[in-house]
């Protein structure tokens, strides 16, 4: 299936600052694609060059098979944006700013309703939007940005200010209408809100798509090795694990942390030590955080040279 | 051009003004200065005080006028001829001086204003054209002026017929030159000051500073007008019905030329300075 959205060596200055410079990347159909760095990396650029808000200075860019540059109203038309401060017109109350989108989408009222209901925020539509906490605006925001049901929605910064109910309420939202076969890409620096979401992370920094894959592509690729925490009765009695066979190192932090060689030698690495008489009281892989991944991907580019 | 585009900028711009009790009180209190107030007050003075030094002062000024304008002049007495004059042909530039001022405070903000308040991020990515962009906001730059030269205009008319009429055997005003001036030159002129000043507003970076430039655009355009505007109330014929239709056709290259200018980046706040 062709990707949503394509970069191919897209490149942006403004002035003498480079703001996404050779970024390559694809955004699969149907998938969430999560945009993952630290601020100044590009994220934001990059979502204004997929709607052709800005123009790219080199490089081709494809969305849903249109070039934004070249068809950039049909490319607006089917994609959604939810930017990184959901700005309004506050002395305007949520239905008119609603019924604005809706005439700029050449939608009717009705999926205005419907959009506003979806994220329910339908309750508060009669009141200006000055009056808005910051939760109301964000939700205010995702209803604006499917208004006109976008095949592409793109999402920069979606739970910014946003209180940790808020944010969870967010990322379901996400969940919710990635499961209805849109396309997704979420720009944030926030690693636990591209967990879970993701099914595939591009890591940017200073302009470039670092790496990108799926998680577990990228875990297997960084964080190879499996972890698994073992604790006993008698800690003590572990001190001989790392002298067994398969264990490549250990880390004892209260209960003893051990990275093995092959997760398949397990089995046979806690029947070792039962048989050595270790009563066991804990044996627990440990799945990689985004955290983890994120930090290693970090830690590995920064020794690459440049 | 989607219609239904330019109506929604336009809409909502106005709608957000007239709810924007900070920004019409005080263009209500300059339009009821300009076209009631110092009218009244004026023509009370010279048709109800006879020989006070300012009368005297005004009807030497009347025979100071030309030809034309005297020539034009009704009433039997000298300070019925005096209301005529300051009612018909002093006050002309007050049709001008409101709507610019007005429009230009509006329309110094529209663009600016968005990128200011971060609603330009979403235009910028929705799919509204630029023309269509910038034809809504010269639209809801134009309609408050307009809407107060109006309104405004109306109430002047009232306060002379009912001030000056009794002393020229009935209602007088709006004159045919008065007519032309309001539906047919001061529209374009008001769009013409309104190319430059959204012109202005999308390439500032503040809307303090687009504030400033505009004034700066809009008091050439204002002597410009008030000239314009005597000439076509003294002799409301051929060559008004030409400024107008030559200021029309300088409104309309001017806006073809600024809505093309206008530039996407420009609401995102990120266009570089070239």
């Amino acid at each position: 299936m062709e990707p949503a959205i394509r970069f191919g060596s897209v490149s942006k200055s403004f002035g003498t600052v480079r703001a996404v410079e050779a970024l390559d990347f694809e955004a699969p159909t149907g998938a969430v694609t999560v945009l993952l760095g630290p601020n100044g990396a590009g994220k934001t650029t990059t979502v204004r060059l997929a709607t052709g808000a800005l123009v790219a200075d080199r490089g081709d860019i494809e969305v849903l098979g249109l070039r934004p540059q070249v068809d950039g109203d049909e490319v607006r038309r089917r994609v959604g944006i939810v930017p990184p401060k959901p700005a309004f017109y506050d002395q305007l109350t949520g239905w008119e700013n609603l019924q604005f989108a809706a005439s700029i989408y050449g939608v009717d009222e009705h999926a205005a309703l419907d959009a506003a209901e979806r994220f329910a925020i339908d309750h508060a539509l009669l009141q200006e939007v000055g009056g808005y906490s910051t939760g109301m605006r964000t939700r205010l925001a995702l209803a604006r940005s499917v208004i006109h049901d976008p095949e592409v929605l793109l999402l920069d910064e979606p739970t910014a200010g946003l209180d940790p109910e808020s944010s969870r309420n967010v990322l379901e939202l996400i969940r919710d209408l990635a499961g209805r076969g849109r396309t997704i890409v979420l720009c944030t620096h926030l690693l636990h809100e591209a967990e879970g979401v993701a099914d595939q992370i591009v890591l940017m920094s200073n302009g470039h798509a670092r790496v990108s894959g799926s998680p577990e592509e990228l875990t297997g690729r960084y964080l190879a090795d499996p972890v698994v925490v073992f604790d006993a009765e008698d800690r003590s009695s572990l001190d001989t694990l790392v002298d067994r066979q398969g264990v490549l190192s250990v880390s004892p932090n209260g209960a003893v942390q051990a990275t093995l060689a092959d997760i398949d030698s397990l089995p046979d690495l806690v029947a070792d030590l039962v048989r050595d008489g270790v009563r066991l009281t804990r044996v627990e892989p440990i799945t990689p955080t985004l955290e983890e991944l994120y930090f290693e991907m970090q830690r590995t580019h920064s020794e690459e040279p440049s | 051009m989607r219609w239904n585009h330019v109506r929604a900028i336009a809409g909502a711009d106005l709608r957000r003004l007239f709810k924007s009790k900070d920004y019409w009180i005080p263009l209500l209190i300059m339009a009821s200065l300009f076209f009631v107030i110092i009218p009244l007050i004026m023509l009370a003075v010279i048709s109800r005080l006879e020989h006070t030094p300012f009368v005297d002062q005004v009807t030497s000024m009347v025979g100071n006028l030309p030809a034309q304008v005297n020539e034009a002049a009704r009433g039997d007495t000298p300070v019925a001829r005096a209301s005529y004059i300051a009612a018909v042909f002093l006050l002309a530039p007050i049709a001008i001086i409101v709507p610019v001022t007005i429009s230009a405070a509006v329309g110094s903000n529209a663009i600016v204003g968005e990128r200011e308040r971060g609603t330009g991020e979403f235009l910028a990515h929705s799919p509204i054209t630029m023309a269509e962009l910038y034809l809504g906001k010269l639209i809801a730059s134009l309609v408050p002026g307009y809407l107060a030269l109006a309104v405004g205009f109306s109430a002047y008319a009232l306060v002379v017929n009912l001030m000056v009429g009794p002393d020229l055997g009935g209602w007088f005003f709006p004159t045919a030159g008065w007519v032309v001036l309001i539906l047919w030159v001061i529209p374009p002129f008001i769009a013409v000051a309104l190319t430059v000043i959204l012109r202005i507003s999308a390439r500032v970076r503040s809307a303090a500073s687009a504030q400033q430039a505009s004034s700066l655009v809009t008091l050439p355009v204002i002597v410009l007008s008030y000239a314009v505007s005597v000439g076509v109330v003294v002799s409301p014929g051929r060559s008004a019905f030409l400024i107008g239709a030559v200021s029309w056709v300088l409104a309309l290259l001017l806006s073809v030329r600024g809505s093309k200018k206008l530039r996407r980046e420009r609401l995102l706040g990120v266009a570089s300075e070239t």
